[in-house]
């Protein structure tokens, strides 16, 4: 498992995402109110580049009537047929069972451990004062 | 709010797949709203500002349900120059023909004078969207063919237009929807048959459609996912009384195309329909066959959408009831349910029939073989 140096914090402020590819692999990074989540950008169902879908809530209903709306900007939608999945863990809503959308760990580190640490820095420029967005794979 | 940062120019392009295919329900849309203004009289650009349109439907903007998606089509399907979905041919192109290798593709164009009560305004505006096909798609592409749509309410209008279009290459069938104002083997409609079998276009009957009625048989439902299974209600109301009036005993060289309303539910109607037949024949006495041998020598059926049963034997059962070689493939794009086709029949078909339901099969009905 490699890790992947791909923007310093700054770049990736909340409620932004940023497209990568990794080992030939579409990748997307959100950074969903100052946590980051990795997933791969192919939906499961029928390969849309799912990462390009809206960030919702979730819409759930414990009896006829009620209706929780929760998970805000947590659910992300297939831009083509909208199935929802978790960012945080891939999971789907429609199928939980069969379908999951790869999810890929994401942290933050400080430049001096990019630095030192066993990272790849390809696209960047790497300062050792700032934070770094690293996804795991 | 999300800022996108894009890095992948392609990102939009699908996974594609490697022999070639038709797509039967590919759905164009006009850029801007006076589009259409080249095509029509100067008389109706004033009547439109002045007037505007009236439909049939009872609301008098919009469809009555609101949709999955923006348009309701894909997310990823906006054209980089601006627009709406399906509104750009160069896009159009670049994510869906070249990729997914569009030998033919059928352009049925939605939301056209279909629904107007002004029947010279419909007739208008049909026209008008006929031109811009041409103008705009087919003459641009030779891999696009366009559906000649026609005012539909107005059987004399409709043929003359499809009269007008014959032998025209450009189109290779009719359009109608299946929403209308009364069920579509009334006599109305007849003049639209007659016009078609004259011309050797076979009628592409799209679901949807603004007839006025509710889309339901029992009225207006709650949720967009009730007019959604509600398409395959209508379409079936439609195609019983095709059969039941005599339209193809009428008129036995017409081909009829059912799309976008699948087919799972084609073999239980026609079961139903040979069963009472056979008690009351009596009042239906111009049949001179069973129901269900008019429907396998009239009707043809586009996939998307396709039934997704558990068990693919129970597709492949479906199927086998239809016929290999009624079957279209179509993948609705734009729109937010398309099919990929690289994705969409399960594994277990012979590459005979693979080749038809994707090609052939297309080729030979609109008369490209």
């Amino acid at each position: 498992m490699a890790r992947h140096v791909i923007a310093p914090v700054d770049e990736l402020p909340p409620g932004s995402r940023k497209f990568l590819e990794i080992d030939g692999r579409p990748i997307a990074v959100f950074n969903v109110k100052g946590e980051f989540f990795g997933l791969l950008n192919r939906c499961p169902h029928q390969g849309a580049a799912l990462c390009e879908g809206p960030l919702i809530g979730l819409a759930s209903s414990s009896d006829p009537g009620e209706i929780e709306y929760t998970k805000l900007g947590e659910i992300l939608r297939c831009p083509w047929h909208g199935w929802e999945f978790d960012i945080r863990t891939g999971q789907s809503y429609c199928d939980p069972r069969r379908f999951r959308v790869r999810a890929y760990p994401v942290s933050v580190e400080p430049g001096t451990n990019v630095v030192k640490g066993p990272y790849v820095a390809e696209t960047i420029k790497v300062a050792v004062e700032s934070d770094y967005v690293v996804v795991e794979l | 709010m999300n800022i996108q940062i894009r890095e992948r120019p392609d990102a939009a392009a699908s996974a594609g797949i490697k022999t070639a295919i038709a797509d039967c329900d590919i759905h164009p849309a006009r850029a801007t709203k006076d589009e259409l203004h080249p095509y029509l009289a100067k008389r109706w650009h004033s009547h439109l500002e002045t007037f505007g349109v009236h439909p049939y439907q009872g609301m008098m903007e919009g469809p009555p349900y609101p949709k999955a998606q923006p348009n309701a089509s894909r997310r990823d399907a906006y054209p980089p120059e601006g627009g709406p979905q399906g509104s750009s041919l160069s896009f159009m192109q670049k994510q869906h023909l070249d990729p997914n290798n569009v030998a033919l593709g059928v352009l049925n164009p939605l939301n056209t004078g279909q629904g107007i009560r002004n029947q010279d305004l419909a007739g208008a505006i049909c026209s008008a969207i006929n031109d811009w096909q041409i103008e705009k798609w087919t003459a641009k592409d030779s891999r696009l063919k366009g559906s000649v749509v026609v005012a539909n309410e107005d059987g004399v209008s409709a043929a003359a237009e499809i009269r007008k279009r014959a032998g025209d290459k450009n189109f290779v069938q009719v359009l109608l929807l299946s929403r209308n104002v009364e069920p579509l083997g009334q006599r109305r409609y007849w003049p639209i048959y007659e016009a078609a079998q004259e011309a050797g276009l076979p009628i592409g009957v799209h679901a949807f459609g603004f007839g006025g009625n509710p889309i339901t048989a029992s009225g207006w439902p709650s949720y967009y996912i009730e007019e959604m299974v509600g398409h395959s209600q209508c379409q079936q109301t439609a195609l019983a009384s095709l059969v039941l009036e005599g339209v193809f005993e009428r008129f036995p060289k017409l081909k009829m195309v059912m799309v976008e309303a699948g087919f799972g539910w084609a073999p239980s109607l026609a079961w139903r329909l040979d069963k009472v037949f056979a008690r009351l024949h009596a009042e239906v006495p111009h049949l001179k066959r069973k129901p269900s041998e008019y429907i396998r020598d009239h009707i043809w059926w586009t996939t998307q959408p396709m039934e997704d049963p558990e068990s693919r034997d129970h597709l492949f059962q479906t199927i086998e009831w239809i016929g290999w070689d009624r079957l279209l493939f179509a993948t609705d794009y734009p729109h937010w349910d398309y099919d990929e086709p690289s994705r969409v029949l399960p594994a277990g078909v012979s590459d005979a029939n693979r080749q038809a339901f994707y090609l052939d099969n297309a080729k030979q009905l609109y008369g490209m073989a």
